[in-house]
This record gives C-alpha cells, sequence and structure tokens, in this order.
C-alpha cells in the first residue's frame, strides 16, 4: 500500500491545492524564460527561409499551439478516464481545467495557420488534411464544453463529460486518418508538403524551446485553473474555509 | 430463490420487439425524418443551380448530408420517452446487461431511422441524375454508414438526456465523431455513382467503422445511460 500513498494523497484537494500554488512559479517562470528566449531565437536570430522569407517565423507560436492542442485532449482524455474508473474528484477537475486551454491552444493553432497561409498559400483557408482535423479538435472541444455546460450539477457534468473525452479520443485517430484519406482523395497536389527541407540548428532550436516553453505554460495555466475548480468544488468544505476563514470572518 | 433468469439475447429480444410494437403505434415518429430527408434534400438545387451537370456533381454529398441531418433529428427521439416514463430505470434495474438491452434499443432504432433512409434515398439519387447501375452500392452505403451514426448517436443521446438542452446540444457532441462516417459514406456513393469500380473500398471502411462501433459503443452507452440516470 506504501507505494500508493502518494497518489490517494494527491487526489486528495487540500493537499492538491497547496501543491499546485507551490507548483506555479516552477512552471511559469521556466515557461517565460523559454518562451522569451525561444520567439526572440526565431524572430532575431534564426535567418530568413530562403522560400517563405521571413513569413516563416510564425511558425514559433504555430507549431507548439498544435503540439499542445493534442496533449491538451490526451491529458484531458487521461484524466477523464482516470476520473471515471476510481471515481477522483480531482482527476475530473483537471480535466475540466484542461478542456478551456486545449480550445485554446486549437483555435491559436487555426489562426496562426490561418496568417501563414494568407502569405504562402494566398488563401485564409484551404480544405487541407491538417487544417480540417485541427479544426474537428475544436469542435470536440467545444462539444466537451457544451456537455459540461448543460449539467447543473457539478458531479453529473464531471462524469458525462468523461464518457464523451473517452470516446473522443478513440475517435481522434480514425478523425486524422480519414480526413487524410478524404484530402488525397479530392486533390492532388496539397499545399504543405510532409518532411520538407531539415532545418538548420538555427531555426530548430528556438522551435524546441517554444515546444518546452509552452508545455511549461500550460502546466502553469492549469495549476491555476486546477486551484480554481478546487475552490469552486469545496467552496463548503471545512479545510477550505479554514484555509480562508480569517478573512472571510472580518469581511 | 428466483425465477430462472430470462437470457439477456431473449431480453434484448424483448425490448427490440417493444420498441417496434410502439413505433408501429406512432407512426409519425418514422414517417417524419423521412419527410425531413426528402425537404433538405430539395432545399440544395433551390439554393445552388437546377443545372444537371452541377446536381450530378454534389448529388451524392447531399444525400449523405440530408441522412446525416435526418438521422440527428431522430436519435433526440431514442430514450427521452423511455427516461420520461421510468422505463429506461425498470431496464437499469432489471439485473440484464444495460449494454445488450441498449444495443437492442439502437438496433430497433437503426430499424425505424435507419432503413426508411435507405430506401429513400435511391429516389433522392433519381432527382440528382444517378444512374440506375449504382443503386446497390449508394443503398449498402447509407446502410452501414445510418447504423454507424446510431451507434455513436447513441452515447450521445445517452449523454444530453439527462440535460433540459435537447437537439442542438446533442448535434453538437455526435456531428464531430461522425465527419469519418459522412467522409467514406459520400466518398463511396460519389465513386458508385460515377461509375467507378474502386468504391467497394470506401464500404469497407464503413463496415470496419460498424464494427468497431458495434463492438464499443454499447458500453459506453450503458455507462452514459447510468450517469444521467442517477
Amino acid at each position: 500500500m506504501g507505494t500508493w500513498t502518494w497518489f490517494h494523497k494527491l487526489a486528495s484537494p487540500p493537499h492538491f491545492y497547496r501543491i499546485a500554488g507551490k507548483m506555479i512559479p516552477w512552471y511559469a517562470i521556466p515557461a517565460v524564460v523559454l518562451i522569451v528566449c525561444g520567439v526572440y531565437g526565431g524572430i532575431v536570430l534564426a535567418p530568413a527561409d530562403y522560400q517563405q522569407g521571413d513569413a516563416f517565423r510564425i511558425v514559433y507560436v504555430h507549431a507548439p499551439a498544435a503540439w499542445l492542442s493534442l496533449l491538451c485532449y490526451t491529458v484531458m482524455a487521461t484524466a477523464a478516464a482516470v476520473g471515471l474508473v476510481w471515481r477522483i474528484k480531482l482527476a475530473h477537475a483537471l480535466a475540466a481545467a484542461t478542456a478551456p486551454i486545449g480550445a485554446s491552444f486549437a483555435l491559436l493553432c487555426l489562426a496562426t495557420g490561418s496568417i501563414w497561409g494568407r502569405p504562402m498559400w494566398g488563401t485564409w483557408w484551404t480544405w487541407d488534411a491538417r487544417l480540417t482535423s485541427q479544426l474537428i479538435l475544436l469542435f470536440l472541444y467545444l462539444g466537451y464544453q457544451a456537455l459540461r455546460s448543460a449539467y447543473d450539477d457539478i458531479t453529473k457534468a464531471d462524469r458525462a463529460s468523461a464518457v464523451l473525452a473517452v470516446v473522443g479520443v478513440v475517435n481522434v485517430p480514425i478523425i486524422h486518418f480519414s480526413v487524410t484519406w478524404w484530402n488525397s482523395l479530392h486533390q492532388g497536389a496539397t499545399v504543405i508538403r510532409a518532411g520538407g527541407p531539415a532545418m538548420p540548428p538555427s531555426m530548430l532550436i528556438p522551435l524546441i524551446l517554444c515546444f518546452f516553453g509552452f508545455t511549461f505554460l500550460y502546466a502553469a495555466l492549469a495549476c491555476v485553473r486546477v486551484q480554481a475548480e478546487v475552490l469552486r468544488r469545496e467552496r463548503n468544505a471545512h479545510w477550505l474555509q479554514d484555509a480562508m476563514g480569517a478573512r472571510g470572518a472580518k469581511e | 430463490m428466483n425465477a430462472p433468469m430470462t437470457s439477456p439475447w431473449a431480453a434484448a429480444g424483448l425490448v427490440l420487439r417493444r420498441d417496434l410494437a410502439l413505433a408501429f403505434r406512432r407512426w409519425e415518429q418514422v414517417t417524419h425524418p423521412v419527410v425531413f430527408f426528402l425537404m433538405v434534400a430539395t432545399l440544395f438545387p433551390l439554393a445552388l443551380s437546377p443545372k444537371p451537370s452541377l446536381l450530378a456533381d454534389i448529388g451524392a454529398g447531399v444525400v449523405w448530408v440530408s441522412a446525416l441531418l435526418s438521422s440527428m433529428l431522430a436519435l433526440e427521439s431514442l430514450f427521452r420517452a423511455d427516461v420520461e416514463d421510468g422505463t429506461l430505470e425498470q431496464l437499469t434495474l432489471s439485473g440484464q446487461p444495460l449494454a445488450i438491452l441498449v444495443l437492442a434499443k439502437t438496433v430497433a432504432h437503426w430499424l425505424l431511422s435507419g432503413v426508411p433512409l435507405v430506401l429513400a434515398s435511391p429516389v433522392v439519387a433519381t432527382a440528382f441524375g444517378a444512374a440506375g447501375t449504382a443503386y446497390g452500392v449508394l443503398m449498402g452505403s447509407i446502410a452501414l454508414g445510418t447504423a454507424v451514426l446510431s451507434l455513436i448517436g447513441s452515447v450521445g443521446a445517452a449523454l444530453t438526456v439527462g440535460s433540459r438542452r435537447g437537439s442542438v446540444l446533442l448535434s453538437l457532441l455526435v456531428l464531430p465523431l461522425v465527419m469519418p462516417v459522412l467522409i467514406f459514406g459520400a466518398r463511396a456513393t460519389d465513386l458508385a455513382l460515377h461509375g467507378d469500380p474502386s468504391a467497394a473500398g470506401p464500404l469497407w471502411l464503413l463496415g470496419s467503422m460498424l464494427i468497431l462501433a458495434l463492438t464499443l459503443t454499447p458500453f459506453a452507452t450503458a455507462a452514459a445511460l447510468r450517469i444521467s440516470l442517477e
């Protein structure tokens, strides 16, 4: 049993609330440092692309956002499944906290892709496989959010949305492949070439920094949002009133 | 102590017979989605143009989008009445595996909402200038596709039955999940309408999706119903 105590301890809201509060600077500071370094490296230090000129530099936001939108869905579905199986409320709180972050990253990815596409392909939007599956991913997030908001009872919202997240994560690879095949059936020459020329290190290193920076940013945001979720869910709990009690009594 | 239990499959057969009997007494539940299907298909030539060359190009897509919307509309009624009058609670408490009972309900739902669309689809395809040779693939793809739609949709219907916001929410949940069905279904139909023998490929993919949905969704639907009924 000893190996599992940390797990149960982590799953207790008061304990996690404290840990999350302590972890926020440990995630937020590296996030800021990495993103600033990555963006500086990408915009100032990296050479212009020989084909795309300076326009390629939006990749330093675009690609990490795409990565994070997928990571968030995986985290959300995993947390939801854990919550569903072991009935851990905190896992549901993490899933609920992650969904809007993931949706924002998906939207950011679509928006930057669109801005990038305008000079490169001469159009804001093209029915490319990757764009379309990213759009469907955004729809999945929106459906999840809509289902959550339809229930007043938070336990019910947790468990219903968890089922949807798990069903969705089974579907994500199917959607991805079907969209890829659909696209290859529709149009021959696609605008994005898979692979492409390998990036020189001066371009690649800032990108890697941005990837890690965005991931740390997600971790920091998730901690803040999980804290907020815990506050909302446990507002009547004694430990929370004790923690906030001194101030609350005076007001 | 107990009387011998009915076997799960016999219980499923009873649920299926009951749902069919109920539907035959309220016939409009079956006919309304078909009428809706025909109406949506009518909208496209009105909105675009009655040019035969254009209609032949978009025919497959129109049949599929109309079928998808019509089956979304029918999903709403899958569990609602049974939740309202307490039947579903009794099914949950019956001691039979809920997943199998739910599968029976979904099959009944497909027979009542999917099969009429299968029968109506050649009419629409003809109106869009399809040749008679393609009807086999068209009806086969619609049959497979609507079955997958019913199965995936049953999860959505089970999740939303406890909430007060009905069909819009249901569509928001289900539509992104069924886009692969639309892609392969419309592709198979399109290839068949243009006389391309490679239509079998997407049909096989639809079939494999049906098998996947058949094995997984009843459990998700049963879990979702238990949550909604809590």
